[in-house]
């Protein structure tokens, strides 16, 4: 039988329509993690520089970040288009630390677009901190959200704990590459120490949380770590995370920022390895099981892949238009 | 002392199980209400203020005068925050169907998760990509770029309430889907994307919230326009951002109270509960229609009936609208159901916002009038007017947002699912309570914040026109994009 958009309601266009939507769910936060990854290690980077570098810091992200932070809403929708049970369980069961991944996100936005709005010490301060906290907060909170995810674990516990201190020094990482990629000078120079230094935090942080995840297996992970292909990923970000180190201290700054775009791919990477064919762990429940009616899924993919591809498109044109170094003398903090 | 701080602390242990917790329930919708309540303020915003932001930047890359370069940069910074607030406050919203509704998120997943879904990527990515060319990329674009952003980042501002409102609208009239069961529960199977997508209430709906937010915005830019007029007559660009909103208002407010009318014969016919707590009409037969309702008491102000207000009504009046034109039309009254909509809330709002609806098409006329006679600047009585009518838009989108979504309890899914099934089973009562005191605290700021910055941005504005020192000596001027007053 067939709707009236010539869509199937009995079959998937492709059988393994569901699976490619896994993947499509897994991209959408591959994309979060990366691109908003590296506003979150500005915020937090924030901390550490005087007024001046502020400014350049704020210019860096001021034109990308709201369109990255879309990606958090591309992954929710989605998740919810394909898999409403995961979604809804997801949620529900990490509520507390649902509500306050949102809340994180509402300091770290409103707080330096309210900063600029005067010129006034006090009223700065209080935005800063509060940039500074929602920058490192949320991604703390949403790695915990993600490790209770994929193990199992209550939010207070080793492997979810861990997960968010990664994800908080993968930022860092992230976050120190961009700014050195568009300065140049002595804030690239920080940037690179940096670096170099959450880089190697979070690779440590990697190997400490699988350890942990190794001894205590939750939900049966172990067997899925031991597989060549996770090993592979785990490899691949150590080998990764070097180089990018060896990027930034050649002054590659930008081959160094893909280097984190990269591991923050392999980070999600291994998030669907240790899923996959479940999708969610704590109940068991498979990407069989959890997906909608074939119509449904049919129907956002005709009319939702295509549009994706024209979002990556246009996001190309945004980051185009923003290219190359900062003016870091310039007005309005260089644009 | 030293016997009694145990026997104290004993004390303030034991009262804090007593402590006044809301239910699960309760929380979660008080929760989701206020959310909402601040998020659709600036979710209009956008959509409202899109029409003047293509208008301006367009008048100004092609004309060059400055006066259009001057009402663009201070619409595209209000715009620019009032975006980053509306999506600060919007991801909670959709992460509140799996917080504290995941019944309803995993019931309706496949009927709300496609709109939802095409929301974000087809229009929030839009707005947010194009906006960030529009508020730091004047000098890297060219013009024909920069004018096409304005009205891509437009574009995606009113596409983002279609797919929304795709999802209310199905909400209110669901159609084009089965009820199975799944993993061990009841949930609604798309079988005609067609008939879910464009519901019988979705172009009412949608129409009538374009408008609203329009003339909510109208409003505002005619308020602060009259505002800077006022304060100094002969500013070419403040008289023109008046005049404009002065004919967007003439269409809209005339325009609005039409399709009203239409629309609530609509609600009529596919929400009897709804429509009858809107006239707050208990007996099923003839419906009066009360134009002006004042309570006797308190207690008719929480539950109106029509022998407990002063009334002025028209007998039959309602039957007539329902019906488009019977007077003895037989309207279903909310004795015939067991469980209704808080009737105050939704009679009270109801009223405010047709009422509000009259005084704008006062002002649009009057406003007409003295636009026509060309003294639409000398009129200090009208500027006083808009002055105060600025936010008043905006009370008016509120409260009809509040008839729609109160009228529709106690269902969440219309006729589907009830609100009180859709909520969390493991959400305890002082989960949803803490979390609804912190985005109650949360959202106070975050209004009062964005109070200050329109206020600065106003004082600014009174600076670069000459008639406000600069109160701060320090303070580094503000780039001139150039003078015209």
């Amino acid at each position: 039988m067939t709707s009236p958009l010539m869509l199937s309601t009995e079959q998937y266009l492709v059988p393994s329509l569901p699976t490619i939507w896994f993947g499509v769910v897994l991209f959408t936060l591959a994309m979060y993690v990366a691109l908003d990854g590296f506003d979150f290690g500005i915020g937090m980077l924030y901390a550490t520089r005087d007024e001046h570098d502020r400014e350049t810091l704020l210019a860096a992200f001021g034109p990308v970040w709201d369109a990255n932070e879309v990606w958090l809403v591309a992954f929710g929708t989605t998740l919810l288009a394909a898999f409403p049970p995961i979604y809804s369980r997801l949620l529900s069961e990490h509520y507390l630390l649902a509500i306050a991944i949102v809340m994180g996100l509402v300091f770290r936005g409103v707080s330096p677009e309210l900063r600029e709005q005067r010129d006034d010490d006090d009223w700065q301060r209080i935005c800063d901190r509060l940039f500074v906290f929602g920058s490192t907060i949320t991604p703390l909170l949403l790695g915990t959200l993600v490790g209770s995810w994929i193990f199992g674990t209550p939010a207070l516990s080793a492997p979810s704990l861990l997960t968010g201190i990664g994800l908080v020094a993968l930022s860092l990482a992230s976050g120190a590459a961009f700014v050195a990629a568009k300065t140049r000078g002595s804030l690239a120079a920080d940037m690179v120490r940096y670096g170099t230094a959450s880089t190697l935090s979070y690779l440590g942080g990697v190997v400490v949380l699988l350890t942990v995840v190794l001894w205590t297996d939750p939900v049966g992970v172990r067997s899925l770590l031991l597989t060549p292909s996770a090993v592979a990923v785990v490899l691949g970000s150590v080998l990764l995370g070097v180089g990018g180190i060896v990027l930034a201290r050649r002054g590659r700054h930008r081959l160094w920022f893909a280097s984190t775009v990269g591991l923050s791919a392999l980070l999600v990477a291994l998030v669907a390895r240790l899923l996959y064919p479940t999708i969610y762990p704590a109940s068991g429940l498979t990407i069989e099981g959890a997906v909608v009616s074939p119509l449904a899924l049919n129907l956002v993919t005709v009319l939702g892949l295509p549009v994706l591809v024209l979002v990556l498109w246009y996001f190309k044109f945004l980051y185009d238009v923003f290219a190359g170094p900062i003016d870091e003398q310039g007005a309005e903090g260089g644009y | 002392m030293d016997q009694a701080s145990p026997i104290l602390f004993a004390r303030i242990l034991e009262a804090i199980p007593a402590a006044p917790l809301l239910s699960a329930e309760f929380a979660s919708r008080l929760q989701f209400g206020w959310t909402i309540s601040v998020h659709i303020l600036f979710a209009s915003l956008s959509i409202g203020l899109a029409p003047f932001i293509v208008y301006f930047t367009w008048k100004d890359v092609r004309t060059d005068d400055p006066r259009y370069a001057r009402l663009r940069e201070f619409w595209v910074k209000l715009f620019g925050i009032g975006f980053v607030m509306g999506t600060v406050t919007g991801i909670p919203m959709s992460f509140q169907f799996g917080t504290n509704f995941p019944v309803f998120a995993e019931a309706a997943g496949e009927m709300i998760g496609g709109p939802l879904a095409f929301e974000a990527k087809m229009a929030f990515f839009l707005e947010a990509v194009f906006l960030g060319v529009l508020l730091f990329g004047r000098e890297r674009v060219s013009d024909r770029t920069y004018i096409l952003s304005s009205v891509l980042t437009g574009v995606g501002a009113w596409l983002s309430g279609f797919w929304i409102l795709v999802v209310n609208a199905w909400m209110q009239t669901p159609r084009g889907f089965e009820l199975v069961e799944r993993n061990g529960m009841q949930i609604a199977q798309l079988t005609d994307p067609v008939a879910a997508f464009f519901t019988p209430r979705m172009p009412w709906m949608y129409v009538h919230m374009i408008n609203a937010s329009v003339i909510s915005v109208t409003l505002l830019v005619a308020g602060v326009s009259a505002y800077f007029v006022w304060r100094k007559r002969n500013s070419e660009a403040w008289n023109t951002a008046l005049r404009a909103a002065v004919v967007l208002l003439v269409i809209t407010a005339p325009l609005q109270a039409v399709h009203g009318d239409a629309y609530g014969r609509h609600v009529a016919d596919t929400q009897e509960q709804k429509f009858a707590a809107m006239e707050a009409h208990y007996d099923t037969g003839q419906a009066d229609l009360h134009l002006i309702a004042i309570p006797k008491s308190a207690d008719s102000l929480t539950d109106p009936r029509a022998d407990n207000l002063w009334t002025i009504s028209l007998p039959a009046m309602g039957s007539f609208l329902a019906s488009g034109g019977d007077f003895s039309e037989e309207v279903v009254g909310l004795h015939e159901y067991d469980d209704n909509p808080p009737v105050a809330l939704v009679f009270w709002s109801f009223r405010f916002m047709v009422g509000l609806g009259f005084l704008f098409i006062g002002l649009a006329l009057w406003g007409g009038n003295l636009l026509r006679k060309g003294r639409l600047r000398e009129s200090d009585r009208y500027l006083r007017s808009m002055i105060l009518a600025t936010p008043l838009g905006f009370a008016a989108l509120l409260t009809g947002w509040y008839v729609t979504e109160i009228g529709r309890q106690p269902w969440v899914i219309q006729g589907v699912l009830k609100t009180n099934d859709a909520v969390s089973t493991t959400l305890t009562g002082a989960e949803a309570t803490a979390t609804l005191v912190a985005f109650v605290a949360l959202y106070v700021v975050l209004l009062a914040a964005f109070g200050f910055a329109f206020k600065w941005l106003i004082e600014g504005e009174l600076v670069r026109m000459g008639v406000r020192e600069e109160s701060d000596p320090d303070r580094p001027q503000l780039p001139l994009v150039s003078s015209d007053d």
